[in-house]
């Protein structure tokens, strides 16, 4: 056999702007992607062995850590697998709280996204330092954005990251209606910066990359899911979150510490986007006719619409912030007794990044016996995968190695994957190998 | 003016990515900021130059596989100063519960393919591998705790912590005690301030995220722990949670876990 191995090799030693760290291992041989492996060398924490053996408050504080970026949502996901397991219902106030303070960090998590990560890509920036400078506006108006996110999960919460205000049964404390008052004054000061978000996002320069992808996220007759809801994908499914596991298949790669996810086999994408496409009638009228006035149809098999997806929901997270605070009371009882039983119980909650399942079994010691959670990012891991393939294919995979790290840096950044919460990191090499026969 | 820019790294480890945020969350200073400093590698913030050296490193994370042990020689190798941030890098971290079992079977319990997977069997802090210059403790640190650090550092001066109790910043805040009146069993007597006393104000228990205080009796509390009923394998718990395998906190796990049995 004749051959000529031009081998070239470039390695990118960490895919920037992501939370957490990762590679990208790519093959081209003969015009034709050989191997996409999007490596997470994320090192694993093993946590649901950490959370055995712990007392039900325990457990929210210990979850909290499994992600610094959105904390409330593991916290969240797993009061209501708890309360589940102990049969508790805690009742309307608690149920409107958690929704608030699930908001705080939607808005914190999805500025972070939109501004430091995301539109520097967009803009042509290296980091939003870079940005600052042509765009200082944006840049001030955002970071004012994400303080509004941050100071509405210490409201309930005391710190943004790893709050401690939680617990099973509903919060330690309820804030009191001069500090409710207080920041709600400020959202309504500010909610004009998050409805210019919107245009802003919808007028990015996007690559038309529209794919068919299945969509799942939670559903709700009556409103924009949060905290609760059925599961539901864009291909028919709808079922109860214990069912989970009866639909989803994890499996592991040898080449990342994460695991992989698939619906009946096939990968879907879960967060912002899937969100808004099976959720987009329980998106407020008014920003409904802005998306149209953008020409932004959801619906949406774009991709890079994640962004604008995300803007919506920090709209839609302000004004649903809002609306909660203005019916603020303080309560007679900030939450339920604790009555801890044997039992299992499920928990599925929309964090940043889409849904996350949490799956709890405790003992009659009121211990935990057995804990499995199933993050977000880590059901993104395999649809990601799949658009990089299609989408650099369509590129065109003779352009330079440069322009082909720096676009698919682009793809993964839209998923905002948070590799920390993949309970496990980003580095691009790619390899061409030109067979000439 | 032309001034020299200290070059400031971040680098992570295996952690949560919470403590980068207390740099992340300064928004808008954290531009402001760069006017004084410059910031060679932080990935996260998009700048990656991870073969640069530092005049100050920032060190988020435990060493947990065998590759970060190789890494953070390398680091040390490169920067003037070195200092972790929060309980990860300060005390091995949350994941260092491992360290009390077999690391396998956990593994084994959560990976299909446990062979493919290279960790170690335990979850260290950074000072187990290296010289660490400055410790800042918390789970999570705040953007306070890292802008008098670099303060100091900035104007030449060594930079300090307090170390004194959460039960004293309780009582300079006025919180009503939560041990004295409800007997909840707080760990502020022997945590060390720097959060603000958040626990307490909520009406709860201090946990102990930013680790053992200066002197702590961790004994006493121990006892007075049990006369409010707690079991001796809850009170291992107590001490066996974000900071572990800070030597106070590992002291008195292990003492109550004898008791115990």
């Amino acid at each position: 056999m004749k051959k000529n191995l031009n081998k070239r090799e470039i390695n990118i030693p960490i895919l920037t702007r992501v939370e957490g760290e990762g590679a990208l291992n790519l093959q081209i041989e003969a015009g034709k992607i050989t191997r996409l492996e999007l490596a997470i060398y994320e090192p694993p924490r093993l946590f649901e062995k950490i959370l055995e053996g712990r007392e039900p408050n325990e457990v929210v504080d210990a979850v909290a850590r499994i992600c610094g970026i959105c904390p409330v949502a593991y916290q969240m996901s797993a009061v209501h697998a708890i309360e589940s397991c102990f049969d508790m219902a805690p009742g309307e106030w608690v149920r409107n709280m958690r929704r608030l303070f699930y908001c705080g960090e939607w808005i914190e998590s999805h500025s972070i996204h939109v501004y430091m990560l995301a539109a520097p890509d967009f803009l042509g920036y290296s980091s939003m330092t870079d940005m600052a400078r042509d765009y200082p506006d944006i840049v001030r108006d955002g970071m004012k954005i994400h303080s509004l996110g941050t100071r509405l999960m210490a409201l309930l919460g005391k710190r943004a990251v790893h709050p401690v205000g939680a617990c099973v049964g509903g919060f330690y404390h309820a804030p009191s209606l001069e500090e409710v008052h207080n920041l709600l004054v400020q959202f309504e000061t500010c909610l004009p910066l998050a409805e210019a978000l919107i245009p802003f996002t919808a007028k990015l320069n996007f690559p038309k990359a529209e794919h068919e992808f299945t969509a799942v996220s939670l559903h709700q007759p009556s409103e924009y899911p949060i905290n609760e809801g059925r599961i539901q994908s864009s291909s028919g499914l709808d079922i109860d979150i214990s069912e989970y596991m009866d639909f989803f298949q994890q499996h592991q790669v040898a080449y990342s510490t994460a695991q992989h996810s698939t619906l009946s086999g096939k990968t879907y994408l879960t967060g912002p986007l899937a969100r808004i496409n099976l959720n987009y009638k329980h998106i407020p009228k008014n920003i409904q006719r802005l998306l149209k006035k953008n020409q932004i149809h959801f619906p949406s098999t774009n991709m890079f619409h994640s962004i604008v997806a995300r803007a919506v929901e920090i709209y839609y997270a302000m004004i649903e912030s809002i609306r909660l605070m203005r019916l603020y009371v303080t309560p007679p009882e900030s939450r339920i007794k604790l009555t801890a039983k044997a039992g299992n119980g499920y928990g599925c909650t929309e964090a940043p990044r889409g849904i996350l399942w949490h799956y709890f079994e405790f003992a009659e010691t009121g211990l935990v016996k057995r804990a499995r959670i199933i993050a977000p990012t880590s059901q993104n891991l395999s649809r990601i995968e799949e658009d990089l393939r299609h989408s650099l294919e369509e590129y065109g995979l003779d352009r330079s190695d440069d322009d082909l790290r720096y676009y698919s840096e682009k793809i993964i950044r839209n998923y905002d994957p948070c590799i920390s919460c993949a309970t496990h990191f980003l580095r691009l090499k790619i390899e061409r190998v030109d067979s000439q026969l | 003016m032309n001034i020299i820019k200290p070059k400031i790294a971040v680098y992570k480890f295996t952690s949560c990515d919470g403590c980068q945020l207390a740099f992340l969350n300064m928004g808008i200073e954290l531009v402001a900021l760069q006017e004084m400093i410059e910031i060679i590698h932080f990935p996260e913030f998009g700048i990656s130059n991870p073969n640069i050296s530092a005049d100050i490193a920032f060190i988020e994370g435990s060493i947990s596989t065998p590759q970060e042990k190789k890494r953070i020689q390398a680091i040390r190798h490169g920067s003037r100063f070195l200092i972790t941030i929060g309980a990860c890098a300060t005390a091995g971290g949350i994941q260092a519960l491992r360290n009390f079992s077999d690391v396998n079977t956990w593994v084994a319990d959560i990976y299909p393919h446990p062979a493919s997977l290279s960790t170690l069997k335990t979850s260290t802090a950074i000072s187990h591998h290296v010289k660490v210059d400055f410790e800042l403790w918390g789970c999570p640190v705040n953007s306070a705790q890292i802008l008098n650090a670099l303060k100091s550092l900035l104007m030449n001066a060594t930079p300090t912590a307090r170390r004194d109790s959460v039960c004293m910043e309780c009582k300079r805040q006025g919180h009503i005690c939560v041990m004295v009146t409800k007997n909840i069993p707080c760990m502020g007597p022997v945590t060390q301030t720097g959060c603000g006393a958040i626990c307490p104000h909520a009406g709860r228990d201090c946990y102990g995220c930013y680790g053992p205080s200066e002197n702590p009796n961790s004994q006493s509390l121990s006892r007075r722990f049990s006369n409010i009923g707690l079991s001796g394998e809850a009170i291992t718990r107590r001490f066996r949670f974000i900071n572990n395998q800070a030597p106070a906190f590992l002291e008195a796990g292990n003492l109550n876990e004898k008791k115990s049995k």
